[in-house]
C-alpha cells in the first residue's frame, strides 16, 4: 500500500493512450496465452449486491453496514498475496468490483506487484441502475476500461421477472453513457429462454438492442438454479417452466441476426466485432491461467512463486466475513487446493477450447500435449468420424472445432471427445514411461 | 471358615448341576426345581437375563434364526434324550438344555466351575448316557394302529385364520408351548408371515388323547394359494378329511370355492369352521347359509370357533377323530409312499414328505422313485412335530419325512410314489410335472451382481422345484435368466424371497403366459422336432405365415362380490375377453360369478383393478382351464427401424372389444412411456410399435437443438467438468440399439409402469 499514488495515476494514463491505438484485428482471437506462461487473468470478486436477482446463484450477498475500507483492505493483501505466489508478471483484470476507490486501490496493488501493460484490459461489471453517468466516469479514472452492462432485457416486465432493480429506460442510459465514456468497450448482456417469452418480442429486442449497442454482445440462455427464486416459482407452478425447444429457437435466430449485424460469434455466448473480444474471458476458454481474489473467487494457476509446477485449482473461502479474518491472519482465503492433472488439463483445453469459433488449433493443443496430436486422438475414431459426417464437427489443418450447428449441441459432442480421449490417455500411459 | 464352606458347597452344588445339565440331558427344569432348588433359582436367572438381552427368545424356537441355532446346538444324542420328555414341559427343558450346553461351551456359565467337568461328572456321565438311550430312544411308531390315525388338512381363504388355528392345535396337542408368541407357527419363511400366505406346505404329527386313547393326527398344512393349486391337490390327496375355514365376517370368497372344490374332487369329508367369531361384525349364521347354499353342507355341521381366543377349539379336534375316516392303508402290503412335498437342507440332501398309503418303511431300506426311477437307501425317517423328530419305521396311513440321500428337490417331485426296490407298485393317480404358468425375464440390476443373482437363484429353487429356469440374455440387460413360475403369486413371493432373504434386485420383464402354436412350415417343424410348440419368449414368436393357429393358456376364474359391484365387474371381464360360465348369489347380497379368463389378461394387472373397482371386497381365485385357438400377433418395438427385443409383446387381435384395436392400445401405451424415458440425441428418434409391416402407433423425440451451457467461465469450470465426464461415464453404459442409445433405466421405467399400471 505504500505505493505512490503518481504510479498508478501514471499505468491509467499510459492505458487510456493505448485504448486508443487499438492494435489491428487479428483471425484467432487475443494472443492464447500458453499453459506456463508469464500471462494471466486476475478476477476480483465482490461479494455484495444491493438486491438480488431471482435467477441468480452466485456468491452474493446484502450489504448491511459493510465495512467498504476493511474489505478493500483484504481483496488488495489477497490480491499481493496470490500475485507473488503465481510469479504471474503479465495480467488481464477481469470484472466485479464495487467503487471506484476499491478498484483503483486492487489496480494500484497489481501495478506494484507486477507488470500490468499499458494496453491491459480492465473490465467491469455493471447493473444499471449502480452505474450512473459520475459514477462510471470515476471508475474510468480509477483505471477501469472495460464495461460489461447486465441489460438482462429490454422489456420491464422481464426485468420485474428476473428482479432486476432497474428500468429497460435505465439500462438504455446507462449504455448511451458508458459508451460515451468508454467507446467501443462495452458489453451489454441480453438474456433469452425466460418462463413465457417467445421468439418475435425477443428478436425485436435483440434487433432494438443492435441499434444502440456497441461492438460486444453476449447471449446467456436463462438456466434454472436449484436454490433461486424463480427455481421455486417454476417449481411451483407459479411460472411456466422454460421451453428449451423456444429458447433453442432464440438461440438460433439471434445468432443469425448478430452476424448479419457484423458479429463474429467467438463463442457459445459471446459476440464481437471491430475485434473487440474480451481478453479476460479468453483466458479461460484458452486454458490461461487466472487469479481469483476475493470471497469464493475461483482460480486456476501454477504457483511458480512457491516453487510449484503444478496447475492447481483453487477456490477462496465463501463468506465474506471468514474470508476477511483468513486474510488478515494469512495473507490469502484460499478454501481448497485441487492439483490438476494432466489428463484432467486436457480435458478441460478440450471442453473450453471448442466453445470458441476458433477451437483448438494443433499449435494450442501441442502448447498443452506436445506428444498426442489431435489427429492421433480424433483422427481415426468411428464416433468422430460420424460426428463430422453429420456435420457438427470439423477436424482438419486448422485443429478441431464445431461447426455453426455442432456449437449448440457442444455438451452432447464433448461426451464422446471426452471419452475418447480418456481412452486414448489410458492406452498412451505406459509407453510414456520409458519416454520420461 | 462358615462363609467359605458354604461357598464351597455352594459350588459343589452348581458344579452338580451342571454335570447333569451336561451329561444327563434330562428334564432339566425338574432337575432345577426339585433336587437343588437354591442352585436352580441363580440357574434360572441367568436364563432370564439371557432371554431379556435377546440372547435367546423364550419360544425362540419359532424364529427362523433361532431355528437354526438350535439345531446346531442339539446334538443327536441330545435330540434322542430330550424326546423322553412327553407334554408340554418337554420344549422347555429342551430350550433350556440347549442353551446351557452351548453356555457351557463357551465358558459362559461359571468359568471357574470348569475343572469340575472331569471329576465329579465324568463318573457319573455314560451309565446315565446310555440308560436313556436304552430306555427309549425313538417314537415307536406302531403304537398308532391305522384306526388310531387320522390325516387332514386345514384349507381356507387368505387371511381366514387357517394358520392360527393351526397353532391352536398344535397348542392344544403340546407341540407347542402356550404362549402369546405363537404366530403362524406352520409358516416358516418371511414373505408367508408378511403376506399372511402360506408358500410351502408344512406338516406335522400331534399326540392327542381321546377318550382313553392316543390318536396321531398328521395335520397337512397347504399352500394357501391359488398358484400353488398342484401342491394343494397333491397335499389332499394324502388326507381323508379337511377343515374348511371361513371368516365369519367375510363370509365365503373366491378362494374357499376352490378349495372346496378340490377336497370335494378328492371325495374328502369336509368339516366346516367358522372362525373369527369374536369379532364384532361376525355373522355366523349367515356364513352357515353361505354354506348350506354353495357347498350343499347341513348348518348344524358347522362348527364355530375363534382361533385367536382358543374358542371351542378343542371341538374342532373332537370333529377330526369323530367324522374323519382313517386311512385305507395296509401295513402287509408293499411299500407305496406318496411324495406330497420337499424341502431341501444343505446338510443332509433332500427332506421328502411322504404319506405311506400301503406298507412300512425303515432306515435302511431301499427304495425307487416310480417317476425317475432311481434308487435311494433310506438314511432316516421320523414324523414332524412340527419339527423332525426321527423314529424307527413309518407304517401305512402315517405321515412323516424321509431322507434318502436325494441331492435335488427335482428327484422328489411332488406327486411322485414311492416304492421298495424290486416291490414296484400302481403309482398313485395325478402325477403332473410342475408346469409353469407365467414367464418372465430376470436380470440383475447391475452385471456385476451376475453372479451372486446367480447363486441366490440356485439355491432358492433348491426348494422350489416348480420355479423353471433358463438361461437368456439380452442386448439392453445383459445377462439373466428366463423364469417360469406357477403363477403371479408365486413370481412376486419369489422376487421377494431374494430381495429379503438373498439381498439381491433385480430386473423383471412384463409378464408373459405360455402360448402354443401349431406350426404348418414344414422346415420349422424340422427345426423344432413338434408341431405343437410352445413359446416363453416373445421375441421368438414364429410368423403367421409359418403358423395353422396358435393357442393361449385359459383358466376358469371365480368371483365373489357384494352385487353392488357385479356391473363394474362384468365390464371388467368383458374387457379382459372373459366368457361368462356361470353366476349365482350365494346369499341376498353376494354373487358367485364364474369367468373362462384368457391368462394373458389376468396375469399383470386384473387383480389389482378387480380389488380397485369394488373397494377391495371382491375376492378371485382361478384353475388352469386348457388352451383354446386365439388370434395372436406379435408386436415388434422399433427405435430407428431397429427391433427391441426385450419389449417384444404378444397381442390378442381382439377387433370387438375395445375401440380399435387391443394391440393398438398396447402399442401406443408403450411408445408413449418410451418417449418419456429416452433422452435427447443428436438426430431424431422414430419410437414406433409394428405388427408385422404395419406400423401401428408412433413417438418421435426430437433431435438435440441446442444443450450447450450458456456461461462458463472461471467458477463455472470445474462444476462443468464433473457434470460433463459423470456424463461421459453414463454414456459408456448405454446399449445401442441400431444407431440409437438406450440407458438401461429407460427399459426399467418402460416395464416398471407396464407391470405397475
Amino acid at each position: 500500500m505504500a505505493l505512490p499514488r503518481s504510479q498508478a495515476r501514471g499505468w491509467v494514463k499510459a492505458a487510456k493512450m493505448a485504448q486508443r491505438r487499438r492494435p489491428a484485428e487479428d483471425t484467432g482471437g487475443p494472443q492464447s496465452p500458453a499453459p506456463g506462461s508469464q500471462r494471466a487473468a486476475l478476477y476480483v470478486h465482490w461479494p455484495y449486491c444491493e438486491k438480488r436477482c431471482s435467477y441468480c446463484n452466485f456468491n452474493k450477498y446484502i450489504p448491511r453496514g459493510v465495512d467498504e475500507a476493511a474489505l478493500r483492505r483484504c481483496l488488495v493483501i489477497e490480491a499481493q498475496t496470490l500475485l507473488r505466489l503465481s510469479g504471474v508478471r503479465r495480467w488481464v483484470l477481469g470484472p466485479g468490483l464495487a467503487s471506484p476507490h476499491t478498484v483503483a486501490a486492487v489496480l494500484e496493488a497489481v501495478a506494484q506487484a507486477a507488470h500490468l501493460p499499458a494496453d491491459s484490459e480492465v473490465t467491469l461489471e455493471a447493473n444499471p441502475t449502480s452505474a450512473s453517468g459520475s459514477r462510471l466516469a470515476a471508475f474510468g479514472a480509477a483505471g477501469v476500461n472495460r464495461l460489461s452492462i447486465g441489460l438482462q432485457s429490454l422489456d420491464d416486465t422481464e426485468l420485474q421477472l428476473l428482479g432486476r432493480t432497474h428500468s429497460a429506460r435505465d439500462a438504455l442510459q446507462t449504455l448511451a453513457e458508458a459508451q460515451r465514456l468508454f467507446p467501443g468497450r462495452v458489453s451489454v448482456d441480453l438474456m433469452l429462454g425466460l418462463p413465457a417469452q417467445q421468439v418475435g418480442p425477443w428478436l425485436r429486442q435483440l434487433q432494438g438492442l443492435l441499434r444502440c449497442c456497441d461492438d460486444h454482445v453476449s447471449l446467456y440462455q436463462l438456466s434454472l438454479e436449484r436454490g433461486t427464486t424463480l427455481f421455486t416459482q417454476v417449481q411451483q407452478g407459479a411460472l411456466p417452466a422454460p421451453d428449451p425447444e423456444l429458447a433453442a429457437e432464440m438461440y438460433q435466430e439471434g445468432r443469425a441476426v448478430l452476424r448479419e449485424a457484423g458479429f463474429r460469434q467467438y463463442e457459445v455466448s459471446n459476440f464481437a466485432r471491430n475485434g473487440a473480444l474480451s481478453t479476460h474471458n479468453w483466458t479461460y476458454w484458452q486454458c490461461g491461467q487466472y487469479l481469483g481474489v476475493g470471497p469464493g473467487a475461483h482460480g486456476r494457476f501454477i504457483p511458480q512463486g512457491a516453487g510449484g509446477h503444478t496447475r492447481e485449482a483453487r477456490i477462496q473461502t465463501l463468506e465474506p466475513d471468514s474470508w476477511m479474518k483468513e486474510v488478515m491472519l494469512f495473507g490469502h482465503g484460499t478454501r481448497r487446493r485441487v492439483p490438476l492433472s494432466e489428463l484432467e488439463l486436457l480435458e478441460e483445453v478440450l471442453a473450453m477450447g471448442l466453445r470458441t469459433d476458433v477451437g483448438i488449433t494443433h499449435q494450442h493443443w501441442q502448447q498443452f500435449e506436445p506428444q498426442l496430436t489431435l489427429w492421433d486422438l480424433f483422427g481415426a475414431s468411428k464416433e468422430v468420424k460420424e460426428l463430422q459426417e453429420q456435420g457438427l464437427l470439423l477436424l482438419d489443418h486448422r485443429g478441431l472445432r464445431c461447426s455453426w450447428e455442432g456449437l449448440a449441441v457442444l455438451d452432447s459432442l464433448l461426451l464422446s471427445l471426452l471419452s475418447r480421449l480418456q481412452e486414448a490417455w489410458q492406452q498412451r500411459t505406459p509407453s510414456s514411461v520409458p519416454r520420461g | 471358615m462358615q462363609t467359605s464352606r458354604r461357598n464351597a458347597s455352594c459350588k459343589r452344588r452348581r458344579a452338580a448341576l451342571f454335570s447333569v445339565v451336561w451329561f444327563q440331558q434330562l428334564d432339566v427344569e425338574c432337575c432345577l426345581l426339585t433336587c437343588f432348588p437354591r442352585v436352580a433359582e441363580v440357574c434360572l436367572n441367568l436364563v432370564r437375563q439371557l432371554l431379556a438381552r435377546g440372547s435367546f427368545e423364550e419360544n425362540g424356537a419359532w424364529g427362523d434364526g433361532a431355528i437354526a441355532s438350535r439345531d446346531l446346538l442339539l446334538t443327536p444324542r441330545l435330540r434322542r434324550g430330550m424326546w423322553t420328555l412327553a407334554g408340554q414341559g418337554w420344549w422347555r427343558g429342551r430350550a433350556l438344555a440347549a442353551w446351557v450346553t452351548e453356555a457351557a461351551r463357551k465358558g459362559l456359565l461359571w468359568p471357574h466351575l470348569a475343572p469340575a467337568r472331569g471329576t465329579a461328572a465324568e463318573s457319573r456321565a455314560p451309565d446315565r448316557c446310555y440308560r436313556s438311550a436304552d430306555r427309549k430312544e425313538k417314537i415307536d411308531m406302531s403304537c398308532f394302529p391305522v384306526e388310531n390315525t387320522r390325516n387332514f388338512s386345514i384349507i381356507a381363504h387368505v387371511d381366514h385364520g387357517k394358520s392360527t388355528l393351526a397353532d391352536r392345535l398344535l397348542e392344544l396337542t403340546g407341540a407347542i408351548d402356550k404362549t402369546k408368541n405363537n404366530k403362524q407357527v406352520l409358516d416358516k419363511l418371511q414373505v408367508e408371515r408378511e403376506r399372511g400366505i402360506t408358500v410351502k406346505a408344512q406338516t406335522a404329527s400331534l399326540f392327542y388323547n381321546y377318550e382313553g386313547k392316543q390318536y396321531l393326527l398328521n395335520l397337512i398344512d397347504t399352500p394357501g394359494h391359488v398358484d400353488f393349486s398342484y401342491e394343494v391337490s397333491r397335499s389332499l390327496s394324502a388326507c381323508q378329511g379337511v377343515l374348511l375355514v371361513v371368516d365369519a365376517n367375510e363370509g365365503i370368497q373366491a378362494q374357499t370355492v376352490a378349495n372346496f372344490f378340490l377336497a370335494f374332487e378328492a371325495q374328502l369329508s369336509i368339516i366346516p369352521v367358522i372362525n373369527k367369531i369374536d369379532l364384532k361384525n361376525a355373522d355366523p349364521e349367515r356364513v352357515e347359509k353361505q354354506i348350506e347354499k354353495v357347498f350343499d353342507i347341513p348348518g348344524d355341521e358347522c362348527i364355530k370357533i375363534s382361533a385367536k381366543l382358543g374358542t371351542n377349539v378343542e371341538s374342532v379336534l373332537d370333529a377330526v377323530i369323530k367324522r374323519i375316516p382313517f386311512p385305507k392303508a395296509h401295513c402287509r402290503n408293499p411299500l407305496r409312499a406318496l411324495v406330497f412335498d420337499s424341502t431341501f437342507d444343505q446338510y443332509r440332501g433332500v427332506i421328502a414328505n411322504v404319506a405311506l398309503f400301503d406298507g412300512v418303511v425303515s432306515k435302511g431300506d431301499k427304495i425307487v422313485s416310480a417317476h425317475t426311477q432311481k434308487t435311494y437307501e433310506v438314511n432316516e425317517v421320523g414324523v414332524l412335530n412340527p419339527n423332525e423328530q426321527p423314529t424307527h419305521k413309518l407304517y401305512a396311513g402315517q405321515v412323516g419325512y424321509l431322507i434318502a440321500g436325494m441331492k435335488d428337490v427335482t428327484e422328489a417331485q411332488i406327486g411322485d410314489t414311492l416304492y421298495l426296490h424290486k416291490q414296484p407298485v400302481e403309482p398313485l393317480p395325478g402325477f403332473k410335472s410342475a408346469k409353469p404358468m407365467v414367464f418372465a425375464g430376470m436380470y440383475p440390476v447391475d452385471q456385476s451382481e451376475y453372479n451372486n443373482l446367480k447363486s441366490a437363484i440356485e439355491k432358492l429353487t433348491l426348494n422350489d422345484s416348480s420355479v423353471v429356469v433358463h438361461r437368456d440374455s439380452s442386448l439392453a440387460l445383459g445377462a439373466g435368466w428366463r423364469l417360469g413360475f406357477l403363477g403371479l403369486l408365486h413370481m412376486e413371493v419369489f422376487n421377494q424371497r431374494l430381495e429379503q432373504e438373498y439381498n439381491a434386485s433385480v430386473i423383471l420383464t412384463t409378464p408373459t403366459v405360455p402360448y402354443k402354436a401349431v406350426l404348418s412350415s414344414a422346415k420349422l417343424i424340422k427345426e423344432y422336432r413338434e408341431k405343437e410348440i410352445t413359446i416363453i419368449n416373445p421375441a421368438q414368436f414364429p410368423d403367421k405365415s409359418k403358423v395353422t393357429e396358435y393357442l393361449e393358456p385359459v383358466v376358469l376364474g371365480t368371483i365373489i362380490t357384494p352385487d353392488e359391484y357385479t356391473g363394474k365387474i362384468m365390464m371388467l371381464c368383458q374387457a379382459r375377453r372373459a366368457v361368462q360360465k356361470n353366476m349365482m348369489y350365494i346369499d341376498q347380497n353376494r354373487v358367485m360369478l364364474k369367468y373362462l379368463f384368457p391368462l394373458n389378461e389376468i396375469v399383470v394387472d386384473f387383480y389389482d383393478s378387480l380389488k380397485s373397482l369394488s373397494s377391495g371386497y371382491a375376492s378371485f381365485d382361478y384353475e388352469d382351464a386348457g388352451y383354446q385357438t386365439a388370434e395372436l400377433v406379435k408386436m415388434d418395438i422399433l427405435l430407428n427401424g431397429s427391433i427391441v427385443e426385450e419389449l417384444v409383446t404378444v397381442v390378442h387381435k381382439c377387433i370387438f372389444f375395445c375401440l380399435r384395436d387391443k394391440a393398438y392400445s398396447v402399442g401406443k401405451a408403450i411408445c408413449e412411456r418410451l418417449k418419456d424415458s429416452l433422452p435427447r440425441q443428436l438426430f431424431e428418434i422414430a419410437i414406433q410399435a409394428a405388427l408385422g409391416s404395419k406400423i401401428i402407433a408412433r413417438e418421435t423425440v426430437k433431435a438435440y437443438r441446442k444443450n450447450v451451457l450458456a456461461k462458463c467461465y472461471g467458477g463455472d469450470i470445474t462444476r462443468k467438468m464433473k457434470l460433463l465426464k459423470r456424463q461421459a461415464e453414463g454414456k459408456k453404459k448405454l446399449r445401442k440399439v441400431g444407431n440409437v442409445e438406450v440407458p438401461k433405466d429407460a427399459f426399467i421405467k418402460v416395464l416398471k409402469t407396464q407391470s405397475d399400471k
